[in-house]
């Protein structure tokens, strides 16, 4: 059995990722000595194109060597369309982290308020129905339109995402504290502030945590999106832009960034929720 | 009782909705009184409404009819003065042990400084044996000792009148047992005001002074009050020696298993007074509860229970 093994997973990992690599170099493969036009017009339109080959697709190894080059120098600036992949993602995390506070700052208050009184909870629910389902992106042009600044928009956008799951998960795990630490606090004659504090919200934090795990991730999800619309700088934009190069090998660099920067976000918050969560 | 009682509920009732439209009624018209320094039990079984009658008593939950008092003065929500001990201890999990009993103490003293509340708490944990313990969470402690600490808790605000609703009943016989007696220890030395809801009928044996019988429900209501005759300093061990045990544990035994069910019919054609409840005293040569039990059994004969 693999899984008695403890470095079974990571081996069937590794060997699924040459596969993969494999399959991949395999199909990138340059077709030798298919010049099927004359050395004149080979010279004329590159080896690729006079070789017969479909695409530009890079192989792994082209791929591998674009990333090393990104990682040797992530940060450089050579005019406003030829940032380093290391500043387009600055921008992009600066981005996802001023709109998810934002939400939070917004979700987490409101969300006690709405878990705390059944009246508020009615009132604002069919708001809040309406609203979460709608994609992010449909605010971009009111955003655009109201705030005429594309940063700011693009920073809207995030917020308005992530408040929801916050905002839901918050008041779900307001109502559900149980009810006997809420009694325990009811005949120690605790003030409200405090019980808010250090009842409600110690009793509330994992499920809080979850849903900001969930916000953080479709922030970054939307974040890209957000900037191939709104442009000028962050990795959203930075995909757009090589697409318009086509450099695929660029793009799949970038692709993996996102993937990596996407992981550690919610590995981060994953520590936090451990941190808050309690055992019964 | 010669004392004006502590605690006094009169003619209280709980109902609620029934989901065919109609009304539910756990218990009506239900009279009882504590008076200060007193054990009382009340035993019954499940669904006899006896939780809801200590939530009254601890203000959680408000009566549909009838009224409650504490020192003369109606209980308009719950107070510091009575402490609940929570069937299912209810300690806070993400405090450790000390900590929770510091929330409970900084509740009622908020002006304390660290010092005297860590001292409080200490003497309260060391009451309660679990010193060593203070720096454990909830999770890392087995029932009993929780139990423990939401004892301790309870105590430490210095109540004037502790009510457990089932304070041991989640717990092993042998820890139950142990815990039983602290309790009665504390209890004796600090002439504590209790309430206690049991369906053990040796829990309630050997710490209550009075014993509040109760119907099942729906329309539960308090059958008799029994005295506890056996004389305070009981313990454990040779409890079962004295004459008077077994006539009181038969009797409640006798009531929990057959007479709870079938009180309605033992009333037939006999006054009852819910303000007044019998009061029997099993084992001071008595016979009322014989005689009642002998009138009761043809009709209950005739009902083929």
């Amino acid at each position: 059995m693999l899984s008695a093994k403890p470095w079974g997973p990571a081996l069937l990992s590794l060997l699924i990722l040459a596969v993969f690599l494999g399959a991949w170099h395999a199909a990138t493969l340059p077709e030798k000595g298919a010049q099927v036009v004359d050395d004149e017009y080979a010279k004329l339109v590159g080896k690729s194109a006079a070789t017969g080959q479909k695409s530009a697709m890079p192989g792994p190894a082209d791929v591998a060597k674009k990333i090393w080059s990104h990682v040797n120098d992530p940060f450089y600036v050579r005019g406003t369309n030829d940032k380093g992949i290391g500043i387009q993602l600055a921008y992009s995390i600066g981005r996802v982290l001023v709109g998810f506070a934002l939400a939070a700052l917004v979700a987490i208050p409101l969300g006690f308020l709405i878990g705390m009184s059944p009246t508020v909870y009615r009132a604002l629910d069919p708001f809040i129905q309406v609203l979460k389902p709608v994609s992010p992106l449909a605010w971009m042009p009111l955003a655009l339109f109201t705030i005429k600044d594309s940063g700011l928009s693009a920073i809207f956008v995030i917020f308005i995402c992530s408040v929801w799951p916050m905002l839901v998960n918050t008041a779900f795990g307001v109502m559900s504290v149980r009810k006997e630490w809420l009694n325990v606090a009811r005949t120690l004659e605790v003030r409200p502030l405090r019980k808010a504090f250090r009842v409600v919200l110690p009793a509330a934090a994992p499920t809080i945590m979850t849903g900001m795990r969930i916000s953080v991730g479709i922030a970054w999800l939307v974040i890209v999106a957000a900037e191939m619309l709104v442009g000028g700088t962050g990795i959203g934009y930075f995909v757009w832009n090589e697409w318009n190069n086509l450099s695929i090998s660029n793009i799949l660099s970038a692709i993996l960034a996102i993937g990596l920067v996407g992981m550690l976000l919610d590995a981060l918050l994953a520590r936090l929720a451990r941190a808050v969560t309690f055992p019964e | 009782m010669s004392e004006q009682p502590f605690v006094k509920l009169e003619g209280i009732a709980k109902r609620y909705p029934a989901p065919g439209g109609g009304v539910n009624t756990v218990f009506e018209n239900l009279w009882l009184a504590c008076a200060q320094g007193e054990f009382v039990c009340v035993i019954g079984h499940s669904g006899c409404g006896k939780t809801t009658i200590l939530n009254v008593l601890a203000g959680l939950e408000r009566p549909s009819e009838g009224y409650a008092f504490v020192q003369g003065r109606e209980i308009a929500g719950p107070s510091l003065d009575r402490a609940v001990i929570f069937q299912s201890h209810a300690l806070l999990p993400w405090l450790t042990v000390v900590e929770n009993i510091a929330f409970a103490v900084r509740s009622k003293w908020p002006d304390w400084d660290n010092a005297r509340v860590r001292e409080h708490c200490r003497k309260h944990i060391a009451l309660v044996n679990l010193t060593g313990a203070e720096r454990k969470r909830p999770a890392e402690l087995s029932g009993g000792m929780k139990q423990r600490v939401g004892i301790a808790r309870a105590l430490a605000i210095e109540p004037k009148m502790l009510l457990m609703d089932e304070p041991f009943s989640a717990l092993d016989a042998l820890t139950r047992g142990v815990l039983q007696e602290e309790v009665l220890k504390i209890c004796a030395e600090t002439r504590q005001t209790v309430f206690m809801i049991t369906h053990d009928v040796d829990e309630a044996i050997l710490l209550a002074d009075r014993i509040v019988l109760m119907t099942n429900g729906p329309g539960a209501r308090v059958a008799e009050v029994m005295l506890n005759t056996l004389p305070r300093d009981r313990n454990r061990h040779d409890i079962h020696r004295h004459p008077h045990y077994y006539p009181i544990r038969n009797h409640l035994l006798d009531f929990l298993i057959d007479r709870s069910k079938s009180f309605e019919r033992e009333l037939e054609g006999r006054a009852y007074d819910p303000q007044n409840p019998p009061l029997v005293m099993p084992g001071i040569g008595e016979a009322p509860t014989a005689q009642r039990r002998a009138a009761a059994a043809p009709s209950l004969a005739r009902n083929g229970t």
